[in-house]
């Protein structure tokens, strides 16, 4: 290579384009590279709704940000230091989140009067004018050198030109030095014959571009970031959710029964999970959420682990179900991977909305455990959790992910099997004094006693039952009993959690409160604060019911308590409510996960009060 | 659990402790002593049967049955009843609705566990009103009935029970009476027999809010005026000795035609009822018929053989698992690209 390299630390990209651009493929593979030339990584899809918006308008505008660094990555960086744009629209949507003095990659070729038009500019603007000031301004002709490139090659205009994304993926890759093997790998495993061969020779042909062209004076190398030495691979929350489900069968040594409807942003996992029929695995795409959670509960009752998952329009729906099971205390795991609203709100945006529908969206008093992974990778671990909880207490369990989660990518240590251990499940079988309602002294659960066990016969359902016995029963008191001890029994599940765990001192002027997704943004904006020398420490919370045991104890050793949720405050509500402390909520509603100067100017602006 | 080591069960066994507490009089009744009945028949062990039920009177019936049982949320029974066929195929699994639970609510579960032909058995208590919310009209209630809360009479137009389940694909569809207990238990036994979703209308009298419903049918006398008794390979021919009549088929439009003594039914151009039609368009016919302009059919309207659901689900799990051996989660988790970061 005849240029000079410059060793940089940490850079963060935004591919954007049309939706039908092929922007999340590029952003994918991109990461998929950038995983392995070892740095870490986090990523943030950002897409429409509409499958294909009209080309060229704001509303079809699609991007993937990546932010990758030799030391520790936890969000996709809340300005992009680079912007590839594939058309006027895409620069116009995404041009003010750029850095200042930001580097701003252009396909001219689709710059004209008819696109500039359609992107909501005058026919006689020249966006990139005024943007010269302000940021370097790199224009490429993509498709015409795209074009170029496949020429000789039997494929027509309109396939060809839809392989220009992967100009500028070579592009890139040359630009940051990463390898190019895993894409052509890729490439071949899903195309052949000119197709194939056109895929490779673009992508081949602007990383050629960019060893030769003169607009890039040098290319940029970051580090392998020092991280726990393991084999690592990329992964998605919902990917991780979707091999969660399948390991929680394998460590129970039961198979995994899974009924879903299709619903964005949760519908990948019911197509991850459907891959493993060799695991046992049986799933079941049902006519709406409701006969989906049905059949997962009937599944339930029949001795199967069961799950169920879904989005919020779609937990509404299931509530009265998930009230039989508990009711029934049959264990179900029910994951709402939320997502913007209210109602059909914006299906592929960010929201933490659910918390409160989680907790108290069911009539009367129908305690449900409810858990939330922090990051993509945790969420393997949560749906293992959740499952045995389920199973240990014998009880439906909420695993609340979001859209975040769901699509955003991360390294993940690829965990030691041995490390998980077996947890094997016991039914019920022996019939001597059996009656379906008695309990476990220790967890309160009552058997698992499924058909087909001879001598176990009984009846669950959704009517009062009598203690003990389980026959239907209107016993004023006993229907107290019963909902005092489904009450018990969930909150016994706390004595088995583990302490909250606190980032810096136990003590001092700010706690920062965070559950879910949000955990990358709150933890960068702590460490600046912290690096600041500012007396904050953060805890982030993966068990929202029962809470763990010693919560109470730790808001109460801060001066000042922050609760960031992409919510109108309702984690903020539980924690004034169970600990009377005077939480301070930041709230944010827009679809859009939180940047961490948002919180950090928040940190700022309390101590300064408290000053 | 082979049928050799199965103890001989007698109906006593499927009866439980619970008090009954349908009302006096109820069809209710009549249903459950037949199931009890035809249950240590089937050559299954007790607890391999499972009953599911929704919301509403007919609901309760599980807490009946010394059985497996679950008594789940209104409309939703045959949903929950998929989830345990498809996850244990072995078991005997039966739902019981009515035509509220069935029809009304949980329609759309109906018609997508029938059209999945799930391998269970549904029984559909069809007193044309809702009795456990006290009365109001029905999905099955006819246009003019007045009930609290239609003073001015009914107007939306009814949905038929049979015609319905063969528009989803039905692969089994009876009709039968709560009181005429052998061919409820001929019933019964052939929708065991049957290897897919078995549908039983079965017309239940509701003493308390209507009364009387299908009085005609269930009286023995002015049955035979009423009733269409269908066998396989006998013709559609109804009526006392002396005024027998029989359908006839044309176009898919039925009709009545005279027959006089000693006349060739076969001559006379009437239908002859077989059950095994691959199109379902023979028994839409026949489900078209109604009182009062014709007699209503009994007994079974189509059979046809097609794979269950929860067969080709199991299927596709042990295929799954010869083709590529059975699941390996190290090698899932490590497949695909991955790096290894040294110390």
């Amino acid at each position: 290579m005849g240029k000079p390299t410059e060793q940089i630390e940490r850079v963060a990209i935004r591919f954007c384009g049309d939706s039908g651009d092929g922007i999340q493929l590029t952003g994918t593979k991109f990461t998929e590279s950038t995983a392995l030339a070892g740095n870490d990584l986090s990523t943030l899809p950002d897409f429409p709704a509409e499958i294909r918006a009209p080309a060229g308008t704001l509303a079809g505008v699609s991007g993937f940000q990546i932010h990758f660094s030799a030391t520790d990555v936890r969000t996709p960086a809340d300005h992009p230091d680079v912007l590839v744009a594939f058309n006027p629209a895409a620069l116009r949507a995404n041009i003010e989140d750029l850095r200042p003095g930001g580097t701003v990659i252009i396909n001219s070729d689709a710059f004209n009067k008819k696109s500039l038009l359609r992107a909501g500019y005058e026919s006689d603007d020249d966006p990139l004018e005024s943007l010269r000031d302000r940021f370097q301004v790199v224009e490429i002709p993509v498709t015409a050198l795209n074009r170029e490139a496949i020429k000789d090659l039997s494929i027509g205009a309109r396939e060809g030109d839809r392989s220009k994304n992967f100009f500028a993926l070579g592009l890139m890759f040359w630009l940051y030095n990463r390898p190019i093997e895993s894409t052509i790998r890729w490439l071949e495993s899903r195309f052949k014959g000119d197709v194939l061969e056109a895929n490779v020779r673009v992508l081949k042909a602007g990383y050629a571009f960019g060893e030769t062209t003169e607009l890039f004076p040098r290319s940029y190398v970051i580090p392998r970031a020092k991280i726990q030495p393991g084999t690592y691979r990329n992964i998605t929350g919902n990917t991780a959710l979707a091999w969660g489900i399948v390991a929680a069968g394998v460590q129970m040594e039961r198979p995994i029964f899974l009924g879903a409807y299709p619903i964005t942003p949760a519908s990948d996992v019911l197509h991850e999970v459907a891959r493993f029929r060799h695991f046992g695995v049986k799933t079941f795409q049902a006519e709406d959420e409701i006969a989906a959670i049905s059949a997962s509960i009937g599944a339930s009752f029949a001795g199967h682990l069961a799950v169920t998952t879904t989005s919020g329009p779609g937990m509404v729906l299931k509530q009265e179900a998930l009230g039989l099971a508990v009711m029934t205390e049959l264990p179900l795991v029910v994951v709402d991977i939320q997502r913007s609203g209210p109602s059909t709100g914006m299906p592929t945006k960010i929201e933490q909305g659910d918390l409160l529908l989680a907790l108290h969206g069911r009539n009367s008093e129908s305690p449900v455990p409810v858990l939330a992974p922090c990051t993509p990778g945790d969420c393997f671990y949560t749906m293992i959790e959740a499952f045995r909880i389920a199973v240990r207490y014998m009880t439906p369990v909420i695993v609340l992910s979001d859209s975040y989660l769901a699509n955003s990518a991360e390294p993940w240590l690829i965990p030691d099997l041995t490390s998980l251990g077996r947890v094997p499940v016991h039914y019920r079988t022996d019939p001597e004094g059996f009656q379906p309602y008695e309990r476990d002294a220790e967890t309160l659960a009552r058997p698992w006693a499924i058909p087909g066990t001879p001598g176990l016969e009984h009846r669950i359902g959704g009517l009062s039952k009598q203690e003990n016995t389980g026959n239907v029963s209107y016993d004023p008191h006993n229907n107290a009993r019963m909902i005092a001890l489904r009450e018990e029994k969930v909150a016994r599940i706390a004595a088995e959690l583990p302490p909250v765990e606190i980032t810096g001192d136990d003590r001092g002027d700010l706690l920062v409160v965070g559950w879910g997704g949000t955990h990358g943004a709150i933890a960068s904006a702590v460490e600046s604060a912290r690096a600041d020398g500012l007396a904050v420490s953060a805890i982030h919370l993966r068990h929202l019911n029962p809470f763990p045991p010693n919560l109470g104890e730790v808001l109460a050793s801060f001066d000042q308590v922050l609760l960031p949720e992409l919510n109108a405050g309702q984690l903020a509500m539980l924690l004034r409510a169970r600990f009377l402390i005077d939480v301070q909520s930041l709230s944010k509603i827009q679809g859009q996960p939180f940047k961490v100067q948002e919180i950090r100017a928040r940190i700022d602006e309390l101590l300064r009060a408290e000053a | 659990m082979a049928a050799a080591t199965t103890p001989v069960l007698t109906p006593k066994d499927f009866q439980t402790d619970q008090d009954v507490r349908w009302c006096p009089g109820c069809g209710d009744y009549s249903v459950l002593a037949n199931v009890q009945r035809v249950m240590p028949e089937l050559g299954l062990p007790r607890e391999n049967f499972v009953f599911v039920s929704g919301i509403g009177c007919s609901s309760r019936f599980p807490y009946y049955m010394n059985t497996y049982g679950m008594h789940t949320i209104h409309g939703r029974a045959p949903a929950f009843a998929t989830g345990i066929k498809a996850s244990r195929p072995e078991l005997s699994v039966w739902v019981v609705t009515g035509d509220g639970d069935g029809l009304s609510i949980g329609g759309n579960h109906l018609l997508h566990t029938i059209r999945r032909n799930v391998n269970l058995q549904i029984l559909l208590f069809n007193n044309r009103v809702y009795g456990l919310t006290k009365g109001q009209y029905s999905p099955t209630s006819r246009i003019g009935m007045k009930t609290k809360s239609t003073p001015d009479g009914a107007i939306d137009h009814p949905i038929d029970p049979i015609a319905f389940a063969l528009g989803a694909g039905a692969t089994f569809v009876a009709r039968t009476i709560d009181v005429h207990a052998n061919h409820l238990q001929e019933m019964l036994r052939r929708a065991h027999e049957h290897k897919g979703t078995a549908f039983i209308e079965i017309l239940q009298n509701c003493p308390v809010y209507n009364d009387d419903e299908w009085i005609e049918l269930e009286d023995r006398k002015s049955r035979i005026e009423a009733a269409l008794d269908l066998e396989d390979g006998q013709p559609l021919v109804w009526g006392a000795d002396d005024q027998r009549r029989g359908i006839r088929i044309e176009n898919g439009i039925p009709s009545i035609v005279h027959l006089g003594a000693g006349e060739d039914p076969v001559n006379k151009g009437i239908a002859i009822h077989h059950e095994r039609h691959e199109s379902p368009a023979y028994a839409f016919a026949l489900a078209s018929l109604q009182r009062p302009d014709f007699p209503l059919p009994i007994g079974v309207f189509r059979a046809v053989e097609k794979p269950s659901y929860d067969a080709l689900l199991e299927q596709q799990v042990q295929s799954a698992i010869a083709k590529r051996g059975k699941g390996d989660l190290a090698a899932l988790l490590n497949s695909g690209d991955t790096w290894t970061v040294g110390d």
